[in-house]
């Protein structure tokens, strides 16, 4: 259970960003005395004074054999004398090569540093780009909107013709049938008509109009020979 | 500041019993004093972009004389004098 009250990250420093390096270290005199230790005694004995106090010192520890001489003396100074030979000679390449190999590390990480940005702020570019993009909704739901009507326009006059032909088909149909009907009584009444008055002719009738009908003739042809 | 948090070269002649005493001597408080003072050290003479061989060879001095003093008793024998 956390106590909500209780304050986080009371005691650790931030270490984050990590401060310097400084680029040089401490001052040290003849690579074994500190600087510090010279500017100590500076005020009281001045500039000879920490030479004097290690002289007299070397001379109390030889005079007194505290420090011994004997053959790990004459080895230990020939070892020195090599060491610090080597370091005179070559010591500045020493360094260089390794300044070289920091100048690499550094250089890759802020290589990466600099690739994290580059990335960051395309992004960004891309997010702003994006966000010009939504203001186009506008157009595209107008255009939506416009397609959709028409559709229906559309729709609307296809059915209101359908309706249309639908009811011209029904109302042709009445028509018709009032045709067909008529017709059909006008047929069967001249049909009728004709039967009966064929019926009503009597033989009697059919002798004395065929009589009839050869009088007029013989009028027709004495009158024809009469003009020609 | 208070005694108990200054360091040795600040306190005063006077003062070093007392400031002794208030010093964390406990086990944890030495490790921790040791690695005070080894931090310290590191940081002035090691961990900086443009070292010398002052680092190592001051360790390497301070090595040596630790060496000479442990073995002084066995170095100073006339046996071992004359054994060379």
């Amino acid at each position: 259970v956390l106590h909500a009250t209780r304050p986080l990250h009371t005691t650790h420093k931030c270490l984050a960003p990590l401060p310097c390096l400084p680029e040089k270290g401490g001052e040290v005199r003849y690579g074994l005395i500190p600087e510090e230790f010279f500017q100590f005694l500076y005020p009281k004995t001045g500039v000879t004074g920490p030479y004097m106090l290690g002289t007299g010192l070397l001379l109390y520890l030889l005079s007194k054999e505290i420090y011994v001489i004997n053959h790990e003396t004459v080895a230990a100074a020939c070892i020195l004398s090599v060491i610090i030979y080597a370091v005179k000679k070559y010591g500045s390449d020493v360094a260089a090569f390794a300044d070289k190999l920091n100048e690499e590390k550094v250089g890759k990480a802020l290589a990466v540093k600099n690739e994290a940005i580059k990335d960051l702020e395309a992004a960004i570019e891309h997010e702003k780009k994006e966000q010009w993009r939504t203001e186009g909704r506008g157009y595209l739901f107008d255009a939506k909107r416009n397609n959709i009507a028409m559709l229906l326009e559309a729709n609307y006059r296809e059915r209101l013709l359908t309706v249309y032909n639908e009811v011209k088909k029904r109302l042709d149909y009445q028509v018709a049938t009032q045709n067909l009907k008529r017709q059909k009584e006008q047929d069967h009444m001249i049909q009728w008509v004709e039967k009966n008055v064929i019926q009503s002719i009597t033989p009697q009738q059919q002798q004395d109009s065929i009589a009839k009908c050869i009088l007029d003739l013989k009028a027709l042809s004495k009158s024809a020979q009469a003009a020609v | 500041g208070p005694l108990s948090e200054r360091r040795l070269m600040d306190v005063r002649l006077g003062e070093l019993p007392a400031w002794l005493a208030a010093c964390d001597l406990s086990p944890q408080g030495l490790l921790g004093g040791a690695q005070k003072a080894w931090r310290s050290y590191y940081d002035k003479y090691i961990n900086v972009k443009r070292g010398g061989p002052a680092g190592i060879s001051m360790l390497l001095a301070g090595y040596c004389l630790l060496s000479y003093g442990w073995n002084y008793q066995h170095i100073s024998k006339v046996s071992f004098l004359v054994s060379v």
